[in-house]
């Protein structure tokens, strides 16, 4: 008998541990075994018996388990529907292997992309990428061919390839339970890329609040080390600065600075670490070049619409009933994902709004549940699909609370470079309180009688949201990077799908 | 004055210099340094700002900025246990803002709440972190336990 169960942080945080604890001492001839997690976090800590799954389990439940008498068993993993209807490219491992053993690695097509990189050598490995369509994963979505060419064509003593594992938009996961999950995948992703610019040395930027992920990151490199050389890794652990997760600042911070945002050009590609020519790839993209090496480029395109192609691991998050990883072409839409595979809220009440792409990103009222999952349509729909992260609210949430919380959150994290972002942001606060407090009387100052350009009478409600909504766009166009330049998409799309929330009358806001 | 008696502690600690000369070969030794001494000693005292700019050639601004840069370098230590407890928004949806509103009553005196910003377990909050152990699936009863635990 093989009993698994995850040792992926999220199972370990809902009492993985001691359920294994439980096992070991109930079923002694067991072999017992830590895995990577399904993804299907509702049932965690999940039990695989032999491919039967068991969830959530407690240590309570373990001899009814045993025994065959459980009422959380849920039948064959594989066939439950969460699973079932997935496209698992990146993490088709997820749940079955072990996540440090080079075995079940190597057992399971690991090596193959990094073989295939090898033989066709750097030019022709490049091209695979770029004909993949492979884009970042990171939020920008740029192509990550067009990215490796240019650091490729770069001269230079010393390239870098920069792992971004940052991850710090509030709804995302993925690079966690990759990390996690399959550490072997990113280092052979890492060194593919090391191989087709020219590069010797990658880092992994990962922040501090991945302690497990860092653990097992710095386990799989040691492991490794021979597989991979001359490429050689090291992992670089953040101090908890959301703004960090910028490329640029990322790579201040790498070097020992503060994490303030540079200005580009020069581009991180031409001048990025230390000056040196760099590639900043997210953690889903470089993991996603084995499969594409290994496989075809064809055999990743094929999946996707339009300019977005391939998978998104897409993570459905907050008060959903099944939360999890749901790795998909792009092209599903965001009502199949929250209503059908996410099954609504997890509180049973109505679904009020769904946040896609991090605190950055914008709110969606379920009428525009027919967008489908691709960065050109979220764009025009002004949102962003960002990392992949959905966030689903109830019918209980305000959502002027939840504008001002955008304000809030990127005051905290403004690296404050730049006027509009480190200003904007704290004035945007107050105007969200004002307009929580339906306007506001004349000012003891502006009435003075010296004030002659100032606004004397009173501000009504409707000036206030002028007022945000002009601040909004100063912020969206003034702004150095996207912490300022894309906080306007939460905040704005509250007031406009919500205005009730902000104390506009229907018939106003449809002026 | 205390601050003296307490930074030349740590100054003396061999700890500090240890952690100094295990990265001190690496490129840019600065951040792994003070994410360790952070680690070790709770804070990065003035006088140990001093002494690790002294020693990578530094100036005491440098090393200044990028402790009052980032969120997890402080400056004193804290003297009670530190509870982290998420507050971002896929926590919020699942009621960690009343959660939080009745966290520090809780905590009287026993820990310390901060908050903390996604820990990456947005399907099961309200969530919160303790050292490097991950807590989820958090009710008052939940957290009441975990406090007293502490
Ligand atoms: C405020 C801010 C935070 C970001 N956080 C992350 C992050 O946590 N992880 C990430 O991969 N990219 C993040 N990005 C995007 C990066 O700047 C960059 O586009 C990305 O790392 C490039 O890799 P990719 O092309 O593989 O996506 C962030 C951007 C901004 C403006
Ligand atoms: S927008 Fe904000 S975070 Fe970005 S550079 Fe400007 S101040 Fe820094
Ligand atoms: S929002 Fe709390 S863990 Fe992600």
């Amino acid at each position: 008998m093989r009993i698994a169960i995850s040792d992926d942080a999220l199972a370990i945080a809902c009492g993985a541990d001691k359920l294994a604890e439980a096992f070991a001492k109930a079923a002694p001839d067991a072999e017992i075994v830590r895995t990577s997690s399904w993804g299907m976090q509702w049932l965690e800590p999940l039990v695989d018996i032999d491919g039967m799954g068991f969830g959530p389990a407690t240590p309570g439940d373990v001899a009814a388990i045993l025994d065959g008498s459980s009422d959380k068993a849920i039948g064959k993993i594989e066939d439950h529907p969460f699973i079932a209807k997935q496209q698992r490219l990146t993490f088709a491992r997820a749940g079955k292997t072990q996540p440090l053993s080079l075995e079940d690695y190597s057992e399971t097509g690991g090596w193959a992309g990094l073989k295939k990189a090898h033989e066709i050598g750097p030019e022709a490995t490049i091209e695979m990428v770029t004909e993949s369509g492979l884009r970042g994963r990171g939020g920008a979505g740029f192509p990550a061919g067009i990215k490796w060419k240019t650091v490729a064509g770069a001269i230079a003593d010393q390239k870098y390839i920069v792992c971004n594992a940052d991850e710090g938009d509030s709804g995302t996961f993925a690079d966690r339970m990759l990390m996690e999950g399959d550490p072997y995948c990113l280092i052979e992703g890492m060194a593919i890329a090391g191989h087709a610019v020219g590069a010797t040395k990658g880092y992994i930027y990962l922040r501090s609040e991945y302690p497990h992920a860092v653990a097992k990151m710095d386990a799989a490199i040691k492991a490794s080390a021979h597989l991979v050389s001359p490429f050689e890794l090291e992992v670089r652990v953040g101090a908890g600065a959301y703004v960090c997760g910028e490329e640029t600042s990322l790579l201040n911070s790498l070097e020992g600075k503060r994490g303030e945002v540079r200005a580009k050009p020069p581009l991180p590609a031409l001048e990025g670490l230390f000056g040196k020519p760099t590639v900043v790839n997210n953690v889903l993209t470089l993991a996603a070049v084995p499969y594409v090496l290994a496989e075809g480029a064809k055999a990743y395109a094929d999946y996707g619409m339009g300019r977005s192609r391939g998978t998104m691991p897409v993570q459905l998050a907050g008060n959903i009933k099944h939360g999890g990883l749901y790795e998909i072409a792009f092209g599903i839409t965001l009502g199949e994902l929250v209503e059908e595979i996410g099954g609504g809220t997890d509180s049973g009440r109505p679904v009020k709004a769904v946040q896609v792409g991090g605190p950055l990103g914008a709110y969606f009222p379920p009428s525009m549940f027919h967008l489908p999952f691709d960065y050109e349509a979220f764009t025009e729909a002004d949102g962003l699909i960002g990392h992949g992260g959905i966030v689903v609210f109830d019918d209980t949430a305000d959502m002027l609370n939840q504008a001002h919380f955008a304000m809030e959150f990127c005051a905290v994290e403004s690296c404050g470079k730049c006027t509009p972002c480190r200003i904007g942001a704290v004035r945007g606060q107050e105007t969200l309180e004002r307009i929580r407090a339906g306007g506001r009387g004349a000012g003891a100052f502006e009435a003075l009688p010296q004030m002659h350009n100032a606004k004397s009478a009173e501000r009504s409600l409707e000036d206030e949201v002028v007022l945000l909504t002009d601040l909004c766009e100063t912020m969206k166009f003034g702004s150095l990077c996207a912490l300022g330049g894309f906080t306007p998409y939460p905040v704005m799309s509250a007031l406009t799908h919500w205005p009730e929330d902000f104390g506009i009358r229907e018939t106003e806001a449809a002026e | 004055m205390t601050t003296a008696t307490t930074t030349n502690t740590q100054r003396e600690n061999p700890r500090l210099d240890e952690i100094i000369a295990a990265h001190q070969g690496r490129e840019a030794p600065l951040m792994p340094i003070l994410n360790d001494v952070q680690a070790e000693f709770g804070c990065v005292s003035e006088d140990t700002k001093r002494h690790i700019a002294e020693a990578l050639n530094l100036t005491r601004a440098e090393v200044h900025g990028m402790v009052s840069f980032y969120h997890d370098y402080h400056e004193t230590k804290a003297t009670l246990p530190i509870l982290k407890l998420c507050r971002a928004e896929a926590c919020q949806s699942r009621g960690s803002e009343a959660l939080a509103a009745k966290a520090e009553a809780m905590a009287n005196g026993r820990a310390e709440i901060e908050s903390v910003y996604c820990l990456g377990l947005c399907s099961v909050g309200p969530n919160a972190m303790i050292g490097g152990s991950v807590h989820a699936r958090l009710d008052e009863p939940a957290l009441e336990a975990l406090i007293r635990e502490l």
